[in-house]
């Protein structure tokens, strides 16, 4: 009874308060995100990594990093390694579940840094206008202009081997997207009615920045970074597979791949785990961004 | 009693949607002679739906079911697609409302027209070429030799909507469906179009349906009038008497339109009565 | 004074014909994009922790050898300086000398790109010749099993890591089934027995006309190819089935329909002619993404061009080399752009 009044409430057509109109809304986003099978079984699996990733010292069968050289390269379904071990003999499973950890910080980071780098720089650009926009979009161009991986390539060298400078060059290639979004988007808030009552009410340009154009941008901002998360994880594990992201012993997956590249022939599950595991996660959010772009911003569906 | 060229009888158009199956069109009947036969509604009241369904124009999702659409006698909807092809702009065409987005951006004009009469008529490219100048100067289209190797962005909308009516026009139908053809023209070129319509239509004894929302100008202009409410046809007349009407949507609709020759202070807004969409359509057979 | 100023710059937009303003915005924004190109690159090289002199002269050098490579280098001057010297240098394609061999850089470009080039181009055409037709009738079938496989085949495409799926391809086609040729450009027996001509060692060989050669050749490039070609075709098919979608729901296809053409005339004479010009721009773009996504297959496939140059130079911190392939790069990716963008508007008459 309780949980009918409560989904009536959700589902009224007349709000009582602001805070029950946003929740209307998001409620009913709910529904139709849950709707989407596809989206639903991306979710599934991110919620997964996560939760392998935080519980992976009580899930993991062995020590990631412990080498076992009597064993090394045991097949798939050995006794105690059922994804086999690689070729110091360190158990591949257990290795692909603390690299989930390495995984997710990966996309948290750059979740983080990208899309706050663009959207700063892309409703400066556009509500401030003249030539800010004219040099901020120029610089834009020019990022964009380069090859996402070789110029992350270019900067690894700079900055020199490690998951944090990974991060770091992939942030660097990856924000001219969303400031171009951002601006589009401040452009045609800009000139809206309702900016210029807010003005005629005194507010600065700060002000109107931070409280009426940030959150309108932000769903466009979310459904693009769910589905550049799969761009920026294959990118990551290119960095790795190269040498150039996480060092060595890490279990990093794609650096796990480079290892097992040298036995591919006769012992091809070390390379294959990892390459799979990859794909899921990478296939989860493109599941995911699928779905949410569907329901955040339907227009842009078809 | 003038011979009958279309017969639609139970005509129904319907579109699955997550909230159930929408009928855009109910049990909509009437008859075509060589005449001009307004279809008169609001937006969404299943007009164009309706022009649309007789060209079997609508895809699927969308659903045409009806008792009959018969082209002199035969039953369109009993034909394959490929007979289906012969009828579309041989027999039955239709010039839409804004000639910016029905023709084709990146084909000259010529080309299109020429397209649609060697769809119909074994010519040569040479001869299309002349039929097409031809046709161009029927609909009053001066310099067509220029046109022809024109873009339709080139192109006015007035100019748009006489290249479209030629090209409709050259394979020689026997009925034009108009959708709106004026609505997104100039009112000073508004006139014109139609009177070279309403020209080509008599001179061939052509069938034509009118589609519009404009009342006014319906009555002007058709003999007879089909007024839709909510996918159903509430109320049939003749032009002439089109400002008699009985049914009270006909009557809100008169009602909430200014008049030169009985100006009032203040116009009524249009209330409607759920009852109307639950009626039944009237027949606008004769 | 506003009036006169006003009336000054419509003077001087009067006296010029529009199309030479367009010429230069357009060729000035290309300017200014190669130049920010340049620059990257540049702070890239200065950031570095190599010391560039060092990396010439070797440890054991004297400090007078030292001190004449420093001001030889030019690195007493102003950054804004060694800025020009560097720009100077690029124009010239002069990308300094390879640490690794001594040579000029250039000259090491030179001679790897036609390698990336012969592999990029076979997997566009791979890309572009099952990708259009697949998003074509994706879109005109909406929903249909095609769309579906369409739909997976894309899905799978953007989630599968590059260089694991040539790994896998190695693996099954080559270590399993034996159907193509292993890494590397040609057979061991191969290597050099055509005459470099191109340097696109097909070309050549069917120049030459040993078709032993050019047969273990294309059994060398057609993995890798494909491999490059399905990721391109991924990309291609999306975005013709989205661009198709948008044109077939306009009203000119109506018109079309009207006329009484059939289904697949209404397709490709009149959807497909205007979804022409932006697939032009996709095609230039996956091709860029081509040179880039080569990066990683070249590395598997032992290929030896441009990706696997930068990338051996990246690992032995061999600078010069790793800016000037990344420079080459980018001064394709945008040559690609312009491209693209003048077919625009060749293609599309309303861009006149």
């Amino acid at each position: 009874m309780a949980e009918q009044t409560l989904r009536a409430w959700l589902l009224t057509d007349t709000p009582t308060s602001r805070r029950h109109a946003k929740l209307s809304a998001l409620y009913q986003g709910w529904l139709a995100f849950r709707a989407n099978t596809m989206a639903m079984i991306g979710l599934g699996i991110l919620l997964a990594l996560v939760l392998i990733a935080a519980a992976a010292p009580l899930l993991a069968p062995h020590d990631p990093y412990v080498q076992d050289l009597g064993n090394r390269l045991a097949p798939l379904g050995s006794e105690g390694h059922i994804l086999g071990t690689d070729s110091l003999g360190r158990d591949i499973l257990s290795r692909l579940i603390y690299g989930a950890r390495i995984t997710l910080y990966i996309v948290a980071l750059v979740a983080m840094i990208a899309p706050i780098v663009g959207l700063l720089v892309g409703t400066v650009s556009g509500y401030v206008g003249g030539w800010v926009d004219i040099v901020l979009m120029r610089i834009t161009d020019i990022f964009l202009a380069f090859p996402r991986l070789v110029l992350a390539l270019a900067f690894v060298a700079a900055l020199g081997a490690g998951i944090e400078n990974a991060v770091i060059a992939i942030s660097l290639t990856a924000w001219p997207p969303y400031a171009r979004i951002a601006r589009a988007e401040t452009l045609t808030i800009r000139s809206s009615d309702y900016i210029s009552a807010i003005k005629l009410q005194g507010a600065g340009g700060l002000r109107i920045i931070t409280k009426h154009i940030w959150p309108l941008c932000v769903s466009s901002l979310i459904v693009r970074v769910t589905l550049d998360m799969a761009g920026i994880i294959l990118a990551a594990a290119g960095l790795g597979f190269l040498g150039l992201g996480a060092q060595p012993p890490s279990p990093e997956w794609g650096a796990m791949i480079s290892e097992g590249r040298r036995f591919i022939l006769d012992h091809w599950w070390v390379a294959t785990m990892p390459g799979l595991a990859i794909f899921t996660v990478s296939l989860a959010f493109n599941l995911l961004g699928d779905g949410l772009r569907d329901v955040l911003d339907p227009k842009a569906g078809e | 009693m003038m011979d009958t060229l279309l017969d639609v009888e139970n005509l129904w158009v319907r579109f699955p949607t997550r909230q159930g199956v929408f009928d855009a069109v109910r049990g909509v009947s009437f008859t075509l002679g060589r005449e001009r036969l307004g279809i008169v509604g609001e937006s969404g009241s299943g007009k164009s739906m309706t022009g649309r369904a007789i060209l079997r124009l609508i895809r699927s999702p969308g659903i045409v079911e009806a008792d009959h659409i018969k082209l002199d006698g035969v039953d369109l909807l009993q034909k394959s697609e490929k007979e289906m092809r012969e009828v579309r702009g041989e027999r039955i065409s239709m010039v839409m409302q804004d000639p910016k987005f029905s023709l084709n951006p990146v084909m000259t004009i010529g080309d299109q027209i020429i397209e649609a009469y060697r769809l119909h008529n074994k010519a040569s490219k040479s001869e299309a070429w002349g039929k097409a100048l031809e046709m161009l100067e029927a609909v009053s289209i001066r310099n067509p030799e220029r046109v022809m190797r024109a873009y339709p962005h080139e192109m006015s909308g007035g100019m748009g909507q006489r290249i479209m009516i030629a090209m409709m026009l050259i394979p020689n139908p026997e009925i034009l469906i108009a959708d709106e053809p004026t609505s997104a023209l100039d009112v000073s070129v508004q006139r014109q179009v139609l009177d070279i319509m309403d020209k080509l239509v008599k001179e061939r004894g052509m069938g034509l349906i009118f589609i519009s929302h404009d009342l006014n100008l319906v009555a002007d202009f058709c003999d007879r009038v089909l007024i839709m409410y909510a996918g159903r046809i509430v109320e049939v007349c003749d032009a002439d008497k089109l400002h008699d009407a009985q049914h009270p949507y006909t009557r809100g609709l008169l009602n909430s339109l200014p008049r030169l020759d009985a100006p009032r202070a203040r116009l009524d807004v249009l209330s409607r009565d759920p009852e109307w969409s639950e009626a039944p359509s009237v027949s606008g057979r004769i | 004074m506003a009036l006169t100023e006003d009336g000054g710059k419509g003077r001087a937009r009067v006296s010029l014909p529009p199309w030479i303003k367009t010429t230069a915005l357009t060729l000035g924004s290309i300017a200014v994009t190669m130049l920010g190109l340049l620059f990257v690159t540049f702070i890239i090289g200065r950031v570095m922790p190599i010391d560039p002199v060092l990396a010439i002269v070797g440890e054991r050098a004297s400090q007078s050898t030292y001190d004449a490579v420093f001001l030889e280098l030019g690195l007493d001057k102003p950054l804004v300086v060694q800025f020009g010297y560097y720009i100077w240098d690029v124009l010239h394609l002069d990308f300094g000398t390879s640490l690794l061999n001594a040579r000029p850089v250039s000259e090491d470009i030179a001679r790897v790109f036609p390698a990336t080039l012969e592999l990029a181009t076979l997997g566009i055409f791979i890309g572009i010749v099952i990708g259009v037709p697949l998003g074509v009738v994706a879109a005109a079938r909406k929903g249909s099993w095609i769309d579906q496989v369409a739909r997976v085949l894309a899905l799978v495409g953007y989630s599968m890591p590059i260089f694991w799926l040539g790994l896998m391809g190695l693996l099954v086609f080559y270590g399993i089934l034996g159907w193509v040729g292993g890494p590397g450009r040609v057979g061991i027996f191969y290597v050099d027995v055509v005459p470099s001509v191109t340097g696109l060692i097909l070309v050549d060989a069917a120049l030459d006309g040993n078709w032993d050669v050019f047969k273990d050749a294309f059994s060398h490039i057609i993995l890798p190819a494909s491999l490059l070609g399905y990721f391109s075709l991924a990309y291609i098919s999306r975005m013709t089935r989205s661009f198709m979608l948008e044109q077939l729901s306009a009203e000119y296809i109506t018109t079309a329909r009207v006329k009484g053409m059939s289904e697949w005339d209404v397709i490709w004479k009149h959807a497909f002619k205007n979804i022409r010009v932006q697939l032009i721009t996709v095609i230039a773009l996956s091709y860029a993404n081509l040179l880039e996504g080569s990066v990683l297959t070249e590395i598997i496939f032992s290929w030896p061009g441009i990706g696997s140059y930068i990338t051996t130079a990246l690992l032995s911190a061999d600078m010069n080399a790793v800016l000037g392939g990344t420079v080459v790069v980018g001064l394709i990716f945008i040559l690609l752009n312009i491209f693209s963008d003048l077919l625009y508007k060749i293609f599309d008459p309303r861009a006149k």
